[in-house]
Formats: C-alpha cells, sequence, structure tokens
C-alpha cells in the first residue's frame, strides 16, 4: 500500500500582488509556497503512514525550483519524491495538467490498494479541477472536500463536507481524496530530515520518461493539448473613492447614519 | 463513449443547466443559473434545458421554467437519490453524449465542484471554474470589458479572434466565461474554442435571478431520459447525509452582511460580539476575512473573498479588514459599502461609500447606538 500526494508550488497570493502593464501576474515579485491544501493532503498520507507503515509519495508538476519543497517533504516523513518538469508539459490547462500527472502517477505505479491525495485546490488557480481530473483519467473513485478518513479494512470511510452539512462515504481503493484544511493540522519538518532528504529517492519525470504512456500525445498536452484558452486577462478598476467622514467620534456615526437614513438606505 | 466526437461545434446545441437538488429540494443557485442560460440562449438562438438528476425529482422539474428553462430533462433512478460523483457523473455523460449540448453550467458548489471537472475530463472538453460573468454576444461583452475593466479601448475593440494552434479562431458564437485569477488579483476571460460542450462552474449568488413567470413554468416541457447506472458503476456508497447541526450563515441570501477582519485580534470575542450585535440591529448576519477563519476565530461558512462566498448586499460593513483584492472581489459588488479600520490607507477605503478611520472597539457600539435611534424615531 502507498499513499500517493499530488502537491504544486504556487505564487504566495495573499500579499501584495504585482501585476505586469500586459495584465499578467508579475511572479518574479512573489514569494512562493507549499499549496496550503496540499499540505493537509500531505499531512494525511503521513498519519496513514503512522498508521499502517505505508510508503509515502510526493508528486508534483512544475518548473525545476520545485525541487525545494519536495525536498521539505521529504524532511517532514514522505519517502520518496518525483517532479514532473518539461518544457513540453508548460501552457497546460487542468484538462492537460490531470493528464500529465495522471501519466506520472502511472510511471510512479498504482497498487490496488493504494490511495491518492490531493489538496482541493490550489490558491492561484482556484479551480479545484485537477483533483478530480486525474481521477478520471486513472479511473479512480474520487472523493472532494475529506474533512475526516478513517481506514475500513480495504475500503476508506471519509466524512465529506458539504456547504449545509456533510456525507459520510464508503470507498473502495485504490481513489483519490481531495483535502481541506478541516481535516489536519500539518506537522513540522525536523532538522535532521532535511539533511537525511538530500539522500532519499528523488526522480524528475520529462517528457521522455513519459511519452510513451498513452496518456501522453501532441494533442492532450501543453498549451497544444488544452481545451481551453485564455482570451484576455484584465485587472478590474476601482471603484470611486467613497466619502472619507472626518474624525471616528459619535458626532461622525451620527453624520453617517443620518446620511443612509435620509437617503432611505435604512 | 469512444463514438463520442465533439470537435465539430456546430453538431452541439442548445444551453444546459445541471440542476442541483438535494434531499428533493432545489438548489437556489439552479434558479439563478437558468435565468443566466435564458439570456446565453438568446443571444445564441437556442433552447434552455434543464438537466435534472436525482430519485422521484419530477414534480420539482417544472418550477425551472419559471427561470427560462424551455425543457426540462430527467434522469430519475434511485441510485441519483443522493449525490455521488460516479452516479451522477455517468447519467450526465450519457446525457450530453445523447442530446450533445453546446454549454453546460453547474453551480460552483461543493457537489457542483465536484461533478464538473469528472465529466469534463471523461468528455474531453474544457472547463472553466468559479465564473462570475458569462457572455455569448461579442458587442455586449466589449462593453463588459468597457465597464469592468482597466484594458485600453483599442485592445476590447480589437478581440474577434485569437490563435488556436497556430491558427486564427473567431470567438464569436464561443462563450466567454470570466472569472477571478490568482486570488482576484487578475480577471481572466477563457473561450473552449474546440470542443463542445463548454463547461462553466458559477459561483452561487452571482447571476441574478429572474421573475419567476407562472405561465412559462406551466408551458416547460418535461422529458425522462434513460438511466443505465450498473453496480460495475459504482464504487462509493454514501452511508449517511448529516445536516450541520448549527444553521449554517446564509451569507449570500443576506441584505446586509456585517464582517470582521485581522482587526479584532486584540479582543477577538469582544469584536465578533460587536459584529454580531451591530448585524442584529441591521438585520443582517456576520462575515468574515479569510484571515478570519484561517486562524480558527470564526468557520468557514462566513467567509467572504474569492475563496469564500461572493456577496453583494444591501448594505455591506467591513470591520477591521484591510481589503485584500481577494476580499475586495468577494464584496465590492455590494450596493453600499461602509469600512471602518485604523490604517487610513487601508485598501477598502478604496471601495467603500463611506469610511471611517478609527478604532472599531470604539467605533462600532457608536454606531450601534446611532442605528438604533435611527429606526427608534422612525418606529
Amino acid at each position: 500500500m502507498k499513499a500517493i500526494v499530488c502537491v504544486k508550488q504556487v505564487p504566495d497570493t495573499s500579499g501584495k500582488v504585482a501585476v505586469n502593464p500586459d495584465g499578467t501576474l508579475n511572479r518574479a515579485s512573489m514569494p512562493t509556497i507549499s499549496n496550503p491544501d496540499d499540505m493537509n493532503a500531505l499531512e494525511a498520507a503521513l498519519a496513514l503512514k503512522d498508521a499502517t507503515g505505508c510508503k509515502v509519495v510526493v508528486v508534483s508538476m512544475g518548473p525545476p525550483p520545485a525541487e525545494g519543497m519536495l525536498h521539505e517533504m521529504l524532511a517532514m516523513g514522505a519517502d520518496e519524491a518525483f517532479l514532473i518538469s518539461g518544457r513540453e508539459f508548460g501552457g497546460s490547462d487542468t484538462f492537460a495538467t490531470s493528464q500529465i500527472i495522471a501519466a506520472g502517477i502511472q510511471a510512479i505505479g498504482l497498487d490496488d490498494d493504494d490511495v491518492v491525495f490531493c489538496g482541493r485546490q490550489a490558491i492561484d488557480g482556484d479551480t479545484a479541477q485537477v483533483g478530480p481530473q486525474i481521477a478520471e483519467k486513472l479511473g479512480l473513485p474520487q472523493v472532494s472536500y475529506v474533512a475526516e478518513i478513517k481506514k475500513d479494512g480495504k475500503d476508506i470511510v471519509v466524512k465529506r463536507m458539504l456547504e449545509d452539512g456533510y456525507m459520510t462515504i464508503k470507498v473502495q481503493t485504490p481513489c483519490l481524496l481531495t483535502c481541506i484544511k478541516e481535516l489536519n493540522q500539518p506537522r513540522y519538518m525536523n532538522i535532521r530530515g532535511i539533511m537525511e532528504s538530500y539522500s532519499m529517492p528523488y526522480t524528475v519525470l520529462d517528457y521522455e520518461a513519459l511519452k510513451d504512456s498513452p496518456l501522453i500525445e501532441a494533442d492532450t498536452i501543453g498549451l497544444k493539448g488544452s481545451p481551453t484558452n485564455i482570451l484576455t486577462s484584465f485587472t478590474p478598476p476601482q471603484k470611486g473613492k467613497g466619502k472619507m467622514l472626518e474624525g471616528a467620534d459619535q458626532e461622525a456615526c451620527h453624520a453617517l447614519v443620518s446620511e443612509l437614513a435620509e437617503k432611505h438606505i435604512i | 463513449m469512444s463514438e463520442f466526437v465533439n470537435t465539430n461545434p456546430a453538431d452541439f446545441k442548445g444551453v444546459w443547466v445541471f440542476c442541483e437538488q438535494r434531499q428533493g429540494k432545489m438548489m437556489p443557485t439552479s434558479f439563478e443559473l437558468i435565468s443566466e442560460a435564458r439570456k446565453l440562449a438568446d443571444e445564441l438562438g437556442v433552447e434552455v434545458c434543464g438537466l435534472l438528476l436525482g430519485s422521484n425529482v419530477e414534480g420539482i422539474a417544472k418550477e425551472l421554467g419559471g427561470y427560462g428553462a424551455d425543457k426540462v430533462y430527467i434522469c430519475d433512478d434511485p441510485a441519483l437519490e443522493t449525490y455521488t460523483t460516479d452516479a451522477y457523473a455517468k447519467a450526465l455523460c450519457d446525457a450530453v453524449v445523447e442530446k450533445k449540448p453546446e454549454i453546460v453550467l453547474f453551480g460552483a458548489t461543493n457537489i457542483g465542484r465536484d461533478l464538473a471537472p469528472r465529466c469534463a475530463a471523461r468528455l474531453h472538453t474544457g472547463l472553466t471554474a468559479d465564473c462570475t460573468h458569462l457572455d455569448v454576444d461579442m458587442d455586449i461583452y466589449k462593453q463588459f470589458l468597457r465597464d469592468n475593466s482597466t484594458l485600453p479601448a483599442e485592445r476590447i475593440d480589437g478581440l474577434s479572434k485569437i490563435k488556436v494552434n497556430g491558427e486564427d479562431h473567431s470567438v464569436e458564437r464561443d462563450l466567454k466565461m470570466t472569472r477571478p485569477a490568482f486570488g482576484g488579483h487578475l480577471m481572466a476571460s477563457i473561450v473552449c474554442p474546440r470542443f463542445r460542450p463548454c463547461m462553466s462552474t458559477v459561483r452561487p449568488g452571482v447571476m441574478k435571478r429572474a421573475e419567476f413567470d407562472q405561465a412559462k413554468a406551466d408551458a416547460c416541457v418535461v422529458e425522462k431520459l434513460a438511466v443505465k447506472i450498473g453496480p460495475e458503476d459504482l464504487h462509493t456508497q454514501v452511508l449517511e447525509v448529516v445536516k450541520a447541526a448549527k444553521e449554517l450563515v446564509d451569507l449570500t441570501g443576506a441584505s446586509v452582511v456585517v464582517s470582521v477582519g485581522r482587526g479584532i485580534s486584540k479582543d477577538v470575542e469582544t469584536g465578533i460580539k460587536l459584529a454580531e450585535e451591530l448585524a442584529s440591529v441591521l438585520g443582517g448576519v456576520v462575515g468574515a476575512s479569510r484571515a478570519v477563519v484561517d486562524s480558527g476565530w470564526m468557520t468557514a461558512d462566513h467567509q467572504v473573498g474569492q475563496t469564500g462566498k461572493t456577496v453583494h448586499p444591501h448594505i455591506y460593513v467591513a470591520l477591521g479588514i484591510s481589503g485584500a483584492i481577494q476580499h475586495l472581489a468577494g464584496m465590492q459588488d455590494s450596493e453600499y459599502i461602509i469600512a471602518v479600520n485604523k490604517n487610513d490607507s487601508a485598501p477598502v477605503f478604496e471601495v467603500a461609500d463611506w469610511g471611517i478611520c478609527g478604532d472599531l472597539f470604539k467605533v462600532v457600539p457608536m454606531l450601534i447606538e446611532e442605528f438604533k435611534a435611527a429606526f427608534a424615531s422612525k418606529a
């Protein structure tokens, strides 16, 4: 049994963001982080390892600097790391990305009792599409928005969050789960782990390594294989600045409420 | 599925909405999407069809007609009573393969966001997540850009085609799907030029629900589709469905939202209590910024913003929220915005109609008093 964790390095969109004059994101100006939901996915896999002794494999698709993130994950307790990286994979939308990651997971090897963990969504795109699409490409059952995981013999029982409650779902393995932050509290890495991580198995899967997979075709990967195209991107205009009230006292509050009442807003 | 060819857009007609129901009750976003689909279908000159999956759900089908559906296709089967990805994806993909719609819209609920990507991957087509604006007609789309973007006029006027694999492709008849990207720092319009159906999930609360028309509901055609779901299709089993014990806050339906941000950190309990009291005086509910939810001070159902809910209430009050773009993306279309923040250069003041620069712990009690007095004098 293995736990395979799909992770992504993302620009930290929580701080100030610089936009280029042409309307694209100035990525160079932004620090990168491991995608937050993916850390919950990793923790879920490590918890499964603690309970069952299974192997934990982390896999990421992205440019070479993502190696640093994968070493941190080895330091946290993962056993093996794979980076899917290649110029041919660039420009992929979620469809093409899931095609490539699914091919990567097949190359790593998917056993009958394996569980694939993903974060619910990445903070750069916020689409939540790649997890379910990998599941479809691999023919695995999926459960998204997972907030609790229990092993039940060969099956897994999970709590799947809805907006107005939750479902308890029993899912056969192998399967794919997408994890939310309510699931757990990611552990820290230890210093010794970081040193050791550099002698642990780390593999780059490039186009050459994956090209024989039936999932990898010229018209299913990269920009050419992406069903969606960006027509244009833009920044919204700032709304005209409103009225700043003088002072922060009772008088100001009175003036505001009076104006709202006069204009029949309240 | 292998015989399904979807690379000739002319073979596909009609705008579909996946009409989500839970426990036999239609989700409100289904009505919003049917209303929006009506607008798109009129631009294309085609029909609007609702697709309703469930068990014994025929009774709730015709209501969709009242919001603009010409027809409702029903997949009725015990296996569809409660949502599972397996059963729903099978039924939906079978229906698409049989009827060939050109557009399929889903509400971006926890279920829509699970089902849509699975189906898009199976059908080999494009999906755009969490859209906040949809257009077909180029003139209407360009006007939308003029009103809502900082793009120069000549860039907007020149939009008509894109390069697809080195060749010019006219986007005239494609659905232009606009969504926030990079945490709401940018907006992007996305098209799906080569494959059909073009699929999109739409954030609940974003599209306006049309006026209900009983005559149209009565005229709505309901047609049952054959459902072919076998045990071999099912790999998951729902053991139970539990409604939240605590009534979750209905942010999108509220006419007043009072939200708190990091500014409450020096006394979280009092900060939340003040927001609750102000909300109760105004007949509203309490929302929160991402920072507040991430810190565990309030539950995720309160979160307003790009990763939370999009709201456009009558009045939005932002207390101690600096106004990261991802928060603004979720509230800036509110009718009236009032912001209280200690920092006079907080970005939230850029979108606020009224700003008070001050300590929320001092200002909010005064506001509560003033609102109470104003309501008392009205009564």
